[in-house]
């Protein structure tokens, strides 16, 4: 865990603690943030320096096996963006889908000590968990995919509520997962079994089951509120990527009815459809998107802002990557999981003369700018869909230098442009502070995560001490500083040490008998024995399980010290 | 037979791709033995009998008998002295195991490769070029109405592929199994897999790239000449009739050999029958395996793809991953001389590499890890007897559809598994080297990439 | 004529009894060959016959298949340390070498030659 540390002299940026820009010292010892170290402890002098939580990537694909299938599928994405090795740590490649040492440090040398891989096949959990253990420097998670579940489309459509909910539980053990996800809910079934077909709207029938994606979205966002997940179902709403797409958004968002439920990428969901008959492009409808999440303290969201240049577009939304293939660069990937997921993958480029990349850059910003409660809109790219997490200083920047973005503003499609509804928030300027709440103590909150995301007495001692820079970007690219766990990472821009983070998990309790339900459909239906299916500990050899408890619907906005 | 029996039930059959995980051992724990392989097919049942406890050196070095440790240093002081050297093999042990080979590599700045080169290899270069549609094996068994083999012979390879995954087991929509499904399979010859098809197509050798051509062309509406009879020895007719009925099932599931991939053609075997999946997919849902062989072929692909972001033959010695098949992979590197060492990890390249690349282990210091004595075990300057993965050795393996299992012992071997033999290795590399090695002229420390 | 290596459910359970042992050399030592291609080369089931290539040659005891199992022109054998001998390490830029559909040339051995 390092030996005790006092950091001197920087301007401290801690907004769960009501801490913005204060120069006060901050105390590290056993991996925690203390109140006090001896006089002898080492001291980094980070005068000129800001000092913020590590950052907390609350939406991103990083590991597992859609991930490696899109590493695989482009050679050319690593052949000019190489990791080398050094005696301490290992080579890799990068591009949009780096390997996974590259993963780690990279995120860790952007300052960030914790990622969440958003989408993870309950069969593919085994895979993610050995590629996180190979994803060094920063803490992980990850959301299982239990939205297209046939087993548990089963129970609902026979009314069995209850055994819902524990099969629910019994997943999220037996996979050790941190959050259920929920992708295009009721389309994989009309995918794989109808042609190739897709869903339309929330109540589409969902094959030859008595189910919508209404109802299957509804029995989630109950369920998980009742086990008292940390976070709430994570969400990708039917419909993305198509124009008019925003009333489903909204549609979604309602069934919460007042409880918990994050929607993820919501600016690939945010669009509103033509703005004449005669026309086809779509149009922004960012605006009645975060007027709703404004006024509804319970739902949260990240944004998924496109960052123009290449992208991999990666999701268990599989007719969303095959209506996609066409707009890529020439490859597509399709991968079904029985009983559970499907899967695409389109390699892509955004480019911002084009109309349709040029609108969705600036609902990404508009969602942002016009937002109220930066404690419930977070930042994210949807890595590496909207574009890779490498980009995130520039985006920073986007959001806390106006005359930088009225520059890119003017490089951009003007017709998408003027759709949207950009320029009308294009005053606004992120202070050090709100980045602080978008990029780290935001995503702790929703995440559930009390000891990260600020650096109060007893927090982990994940924290980034940055040099201050008139350019945002430059400064949010390249941390002088990473202390991870209490240990410097980075020091003085070089890797120190190279430790394997933690694997953080739930654990919600279920009845055992659930089992018993479950384990006939295995035997007819699953091609691996119920026996062998659940992951064991060995594959999260530093595991940490975050407690389940009852869960407020909302949090304040801007709230106080917890 | 000793008394002490016991019954170890849900194991997974590490002899072929198929990872079958059902299977019932009854172990003699005495003569530490397996008796009795309940559900496992021919060659699952041999692997099972045949991997008990052999009284064999835990290590030889230059053909005397030595110990592990004694091993581990012999073959330290090789790798960390060379300057090419080759980790190959690594389809046939845990993905634990292919983890520390690939660090391994890492560290001294060789290259590795697994037996993908020399398999699927080519069918994973097509995959880089067009993508592919694929499925886990059990949406075969629920949905495929249509499967077709292609240049394979799954009863002789792969028998359960048959039975518990793509012909005969019933499924979700395919509730009568067999009956609801239409099986052709593809072939130059007539095999023990031929009897198990509807339709059998026996296609003229190295004429399989014709025929997928034209079964596109078809598929988009295009002319073909019907001289294409004379070229394949397949007729138009017969193609037509397969193209109507590949667009009318409702999903439809290639599984493909090594009839495509290692034929003249190779990739472009492989790419036109992935091409042909996708194109399929405008009318109804098709997907495309390659049915693999070792029992972690693929676990190697994922590790190797996942660590360094190529699937096999990748080059280290720059100080970071390099791939380039053809150059950077075992056959080509050992038949160029280039490998100046070699650290073989379960595999038997000495029994079915060229001639050419074979000589090369005559030439320089070959180190292996093997439950069994092999070709290229005997000719190694050091070979460790390691226990089998799966029998004797827990971790992971991936089946050929990218699932990964955790394998369940049967019992205890006295000899060290491949991972601790090659962490012992890379752990003593460490130390005689001080950490990785840079390449020339490399920094020292790891400056935080540029934006 | 062409030579196709493959794997063999025999290869399979022999390889598992040990690569040294007398299953696999006998399975790695035979080659499958046309029954009218046998006959035309004065060949019996059990005959011996040498495969060459440009890179090597070897003598292996031959099998006749029926013509519509194994068509005329055709050769089959497992995998092995015998097919290794006759396969060029040439991969065009593949890493594969060519092992299916390999030109050979075959000519009958008298039975006191060879292995």
């Amino acid at each position: 865990m390092g030996s005790p540390l006092r950091i001197v002299n920087g301007r401290v940026y801690d907004p769960a603690n009501g801490v913005d820009g204060a120069v006060r010292d901050v105390c590290i010892r056993d991996g925690e943030i203390v109140v006090d170290v001896p006089p002898d402890a080492k001291r980094i002098d980070a005068t000129g320096m800001v000092v913020m939580p590590g950052g907390i990537d609350i939406h991103c694909h990083i590991a597992g096996p859609k991930v490696n299938l899109a590493r695989k599928v482009q050679p050319e994405n690593h052949y000019g963006d190489v990791q080398l090795r050094t005696r301490l740590t290992r080579s890799g490649t990068g591009g949009t889908v780096p390997s996974t040492f590259a993963t780690g440090y990279r995120y860790a040398a952007l300052g960030y000590t914790t990622a969440m891989e958003a989408a993870v096949t309950p069969l593919g959990a085994r895979h993610a968990l050995e590629e996180l253990h190979d994803t060094p420097v920063i803490d992980k998670g990850f959301y299982v995919l239990v939205g297209n579940s046939v087993l548990l489309y089963r129970l609902l459509h026979e009314g069995r509520r209850e055994e819902f909910r524990h099969a629910l539980a019994w997943w999220l053990n037996a996979t050790k997962a941190y959050a259920p996800k929920l992708v295009n809910p009721g389309a994989d079934e009309l995918w794989k079994g109808y042609r190739n077909a897709n869903v339309t709207s929330l109540d589409d029938k969902i094959g030859a089951l008595d189910l919508t994606p209404r109802r299957v979205i509804a029995a989630f966002i109950e369920a998980a509120n009742e086990l008292g997940l940390p976070h709430p179902v994570h969400i990708h709403c039917n419909n993305l990527g198509h124009s008019g797409n925003f009333e489903t958004t909204l549609e979604t968002m309602r069934l919460a009815e007042g409880r918990r439920a994050h929607i993820a990428h919501i600016q690939f969901h945010s669009y509103g459809a033509a703005a004449a008959k005669s026309q086809s492009n779509p149009t922004s409808r960012a605006r009645d998107i975060v007027e709703f999440i404004n006024a509804h303290p319970n739902i949260s969201a990240d944004v998924g802002a496109v960052m123009f240049g290449r992208s991999t577009i990666m999701t268990a939304d599989a007719p969303l990557a095959y209506m996609l293939r066409r707009f890529g660069t020439g490859k597509w990937v399709n991968a079904d999981t029985e009983n559970e997921s499907g899967c695409g993958i389109v390699p892509f480029i955004y480019q911002d003369r084009v109309y349709t990349n040029a609108l969705q850059w600036a609902i990404g910003l508009e969602l942002l700018l016009c937002s109220a409660d930066p404690w419930r809109v977070v930042f994210s790219t949807d890595h590496p869909n909207g574009g890779s997490f490498m980009s995130y200083p520039r985006l920073i920047r986007l959001l806390m230098d106006r005359e930088f973005r009225k520059e890119q503003m003017a490089r951009v499609n003007q017709k998408a442009l003027n759709q949207s509804g950009l320029r009308d928030c294009q005053e606004r300027e992120y202070t050090l502070s709100e980045i602080a709440i978008i990029t780290r103590a935001g995503p702790a909150r929703l995440l559930g995560l009390a000891a990260k995301g600020h650096l109060g007495v007893g927090a982990d001692a994940d924290v980034t001490i940055y040099e201050e820079d008139a350019n945002k970007e430059k400064m949010f690219s390249a941390p002088r500083y990473v202390i991870k766990d209490g240990e410097l990472a980075i020091e003085d821009h070089e890797f120190r040490v190279s430790r394997e983070g933690r694997t953080l998990q739930v654990a919600p309790e279920y009845d055992r008998g659930i089992e018993q339900v479950l384990e006939p459909f295995f035997e007819d239906f699953y091609t691996v024995r119920f026996a062998n299916y659940p992951v064991d500990e060995r594959y999260a050899p530093h595991a940490q399980i975050i407690p389940t408890a009852p869960q407020a619907a909302t949090s304040p906005a801007g709230s106080a010290p917890r | 037979m000793g008394e002490n029996l016991k019954t170890v039930t849900d194991v997974t059959c590490t002899f072929c791709g198929c990872l079958c995980d059902d299977i019932a051992l009854t172990v003699d724990l005495e003569q530490k033995r397996i008796t009795k392989a309940e559900n496992a097919c021919v060659l699952g049942r041999a692997w099972f009998k045949e991997h008990g406890v052999e009284q064999r050196p835990f290590a030889l070095i230059g053909g005397r008998e030595a110990t592990t440790e004694e091993g581990v240093e012999e073959a330290a002081q090789i790798l960390a002295r060379a300057r090419f050297p080759l980790i190959y093999g690594l389809s046939d042990t845990t993905c634990e195991a292919q983890r520390v080979a690939v660090a391994l590599a890492d560290m001294i700045g060789g290259v590795v490769d697994s037996t993908s080169s020399v398999c699927h290899g080519p069918s994973v270069i097509a995959f880089q070029r067009t993508g592919k549609s694929t499925a886990s094996l059990g949406e075969i068994k629920n949905r495929a109405d249509m499967v077709v083999f292609w240049g394979g012979n799954p009863a002789e390879a792969h028998p359960r592929l048959f039975t518990r995954y793509a012909v005969t087991p019933k499924g979700m929509e395919v509730p009568r199994g067999r009956k609801d499904r239409t099986v052709v399979i593809v072939d130059v010859r007539r095999t023990p897999s031929t009897p198990a098809a509807d339709i059998f197509i026996q296609v003229k050798p190295a004429s399989d790239f014709e025929v997928l051509w034209a079964l596109r062309a078809l598929l988009k509406g295009r002319k073909v000449d019907p001289a294409i009879e004379q070229k394949t020895g397949v007729s138009l007719t017969v193609l037509e009739d397969l193209v109507a009925r590949m667009k009318s099932c409702r999903y439809g599931a290639f599984l493909f050999g090594m009839g495509l991939t290692m034929n003249r053609g190779r990739h472009f075997n492989a790419g036109a029958l992935l091409a042909l999946a996708t194109d399929l997919n405008e009318f109804t849902h098709w997907v495309a395996l390659p049915v693999r062989g070792h029992g972690n072929v693929t676990g190697a692909d994922n590790v190797i793809a996942w660590q360094t972001g190529y699937p096999f033959g990748v080059n280290f010695s720059r100080g970071y991953p390099r791939f380039n098949p053809g150059e950077f992979s075992a056959v080509d590197l050992l038949a160029r001389g280039e490998a100046d060492a070699a650290l073989i990890v379960s595999s038997d390249p000495a029994a079915n590499f060229p001639k050419a690349a074979i000589e090369q282990f005559g030439r320089i210091p070959v180190i292996t890890l093997d439950p069994k004595v092999t070709p290229t075990t005997q000719l190694a300057r050091v070979a460790f007897t390691t226990a089998t993965y799966g029998v004797n050795v827990s971790g992971t393996a991936y089946r050929i559809d990218d699932v990964a299992i955790t394998l369940r012992p049967a019992f205890e071997s006295p000899y060290p598994s491949d991972e601790q033999v090659l962490t012992a290795i890379l752990d003593r590399v460490r130390a005689l080297l001080g950490g990785n090695r840079l390449p020339p002229g490399a920094p020292a420390v790891a400056p935080a990439p540029a934006p | 004529m062409k030579l196709i290596s493959g794997r063999s459910s025999k290869q399979g359970t022999a390889l598992s009894a040990g690569k040294l042992g007398p299953a696999y050399a006998e399975v790695s030592s035979t080659v499958e060959m046309n029954v009218e291609d046998m006959a035309r080369l004065g060949l019996k089931n059990g005959g011996k016959v040498r495969l060459r290539t440009p890179v090597g040659e070897v003598v292996l005891r031959c099998k006749g298949r029926d013509t519509k199992d194994l068509p005329q022109g055709l050769l089959f054998m497992a995998y092995g340390p015998s097919s290794s001998q006759l396969l060029a390490s040439d991969t065009a830029a593949s890493g594969m070498p060519l092992s299916k559909n390999l030109e050979v040339e075959v000519e009958p051995v008298p039975d006191e030659a060879g292995p």
